[in-house]
């Protein structure tokens, strides 16, 4: 999910920008990505494509959402998908009824959940233990500023080249969105998703009321799924950018080629 | 690239080792303990296993949410079913007097009982919500004898584990633990919002089951069995849900 140099095997000292090298460009191998931070981030995201696949079957066996604590056929939904559903009680403008792959998909979503849940443990417990949130993910204090975030996507809007720390570490944008993604995104899907077992909410109530109701849970929690799916777009639109290959390899290997711009 | 020291060698291996004895001593502690579901095998099996041991442990007693009467749907969802064939067709032209619920395996005292028998057991009224597993809900009255009290009044053995339940469409069969069956809002329902309960949401009986979704909620139940080994039925899962082509978990409390 995150990236961020453990250590640097070669020192890199910050020099005049407008120096250009004489000499052909060194290249030196950095270390990027704890193992952990790699393993929980792929965990993740192979836990995501089963999640947001099986959340997309389990959808159109009822692509009706409402509002408060009930809804069904009978009652006025808050909005309908456009689309067929998988069950023949479900009325749609479609003379169709699609496959009906409710059952596996739906085991599927509970295991993928739990598979990132338990990442998403590992990777909390040891980013805490290890400082990894506050070193690499919290702005840094010079950085917590609008005036900072304002430069920042402006640089983005400019297509201005990456500073040189950015081989390093992350970026204010880059840290703001995956705390989005780590303290927001991830637990609203969470609770949102415990909020529909009636099992949990028998011993946790406050866990579905504070949400507004059941369907009021099922509706958020489909909303922020497609935050999330628009957060990983982005992400992949952004390894793209920057070099896919390179970045692919330190979230694998966990090493990093970098152009040093002078020795 | 540096090579792989010892060092890393020796605490990967030990990881790995603890990770796997690990796993196999909770597998060893859920199976002791009774926390592994009847459908553990197969691809799934894990996150099933997982979220049965994890509501077992953390809601073992809680009570399903109930509703203020003002919450009940004013036009409750009747999900269709498959209707259960002639013989129900005739019962029903004489409004179930002839219905009967046979309850027999693990108990002292195997017994048959008409509507009007479990009538007169001591019953409860809960307002809960019936959450179908595509999504949609309502909520409802439900008046029926405690799965408990039927149990008790048969003399239920210690040694039962589960209790079976079957439908009187010969297809339909499910069945859940003790701490569900003994869960005082598991009702053998025979009323819906102050009436009796109508066929097309499960009369004249059904099995409320409000802690877990709607398909647990077997309708025109005829047939109980106390249980201490699920593999005698069917396949061995659990219910015919689970052993459906397209398979349902049998613990769906999720």
């Amino acid at each position: 999910m995150l990236c961020y140099p453990t250590d640097v095997s070669t020192a890199l000292k910050p020099t005049a920008p407008e120096l250009k090298p004489l000499v052909p460009v060194p290249k030196t191998v950095i270390v990027r990505h704890s193992g952990v931070v790699r393993a929980t981030h792929w965990i993740t995201f192979l836990a995501f494509v089963a999640l947001a696949y099986s959340g997309g079957e389990i959808v159109i066996s009822h692509p009706r959402f409402y509002w408060g604590e009930v809804g069904n056929v009978m009652t006025r939904p808050l909005f309908t998908l456009p689309i067929p559903a998988s069950r023949r009680t479900v009325p749609t403008r479609y003379n169709y009824v699609m496959l009906d792959q409710n059952g596996w998909s739906r085991a599927l979503h509970i295991q993928a959940a739990w598979a990132l849940l338990l990442a998403g443990l590992v990777y909390g417990i040891y980013s805490l233990w290890t400082g990894h949130f506050k070193k690499d993910l919290f702005p840094k204090p010079a950085d917590r500023t609008w005036r900072a975030f304002r430069d920042k996507i402006s640089k983005y809007f400019r297509r201005s080249p990456p500073g040189e720390q950015e081989d390093h570490s992350y970026n204010l944008m880059q840290r703001t969105t995956y705390l989005g993604v780590i303290f927001l995104l991830f637990p609203l899907m969470i609770w949102t998703g415990l909020a529909m077992s009636p099992a949990f909410t028998s011993a946790f109530p406050l866990s579905v009321i504070l949400l507004g109701g059941r369907q009021s849970a099922r509706t958020i929690h489909f909303f922020v799924s497609w935050f999330l799916l628009i957060f990983l777009l982005a992400h992949i639109t952004m390894v793209a950018i920057s070099g896919f290959w390179s970045r692919m390899r330190a979230m694998i290997i966990g090493r990093a080629v970098v152009r040093q711009k002078r020795v | 690239m540096s090579k792989v020291s010892r060092r890393r060698l020796i605490t990967g291996g030990l990881a790995a080792t603890a990770g796997v004895s690990g796993l196999a001593a909770a597998a060893l502690l859920a199976e002791r303990y009774g926390l592994l579901p009847p459908d553990h095998g197969g691809a799934y099996g894990p996150g099933a296993t997982l979220t049965y041991a994890a509501q077992r442990v953390l809601t073992a007693h809680s009570l399903a949410r109930e509703f203020p009467r003002s919450m009940i749907s004013k036009t409750p969802f009747a999900n269709p079913a498959k209707h259960p064939g002639d013989a129900f067709k005739r019962l029903e032209a004489g409004r179930f007097a002839d219905w009967r619920l046979s309850v027999d395996g693990m108990v002292a005292r195997p017994t048959t009982f008409s509507l009007p028998d479990l009538r007169s057991l001591p019953f409860r009224s809960q307002i809960t919500e019936v959450a179908c597993e595509e999504g949609w809900s309502y909520i409802a009255e439900w008046i029926g004898t405690p799965l408990g009290e039927v149990l008790s009044a048969v003399g239920i053995l210690p040694q039962a584990r589960y209790i079976v339940y079957f439908s009187a469409d010969p297809h339909w069969w499910d069945s859940i633990d003790m701490t569900d069956a003994l869960h005082p809002q598991t009702l053998l329902t025979w009323g819906m919002n102050d009436g009796d309960l109508p066929v097309p949401f499960g009369g004249p009986l059904r099995m409320r089951v409000p802690r877990q979704l709607g398909y647990k909620s077997v309708k025109y139940i005829a047939h109980l069995t106390a249980t201490d080994n699920l593999k005698k039925f069917g396949k061995g899962l659990g219910s015919a849900a689970a052993e459906a082509e397209d398979p349902y978990a049998w613990y769906v409390g999720i």
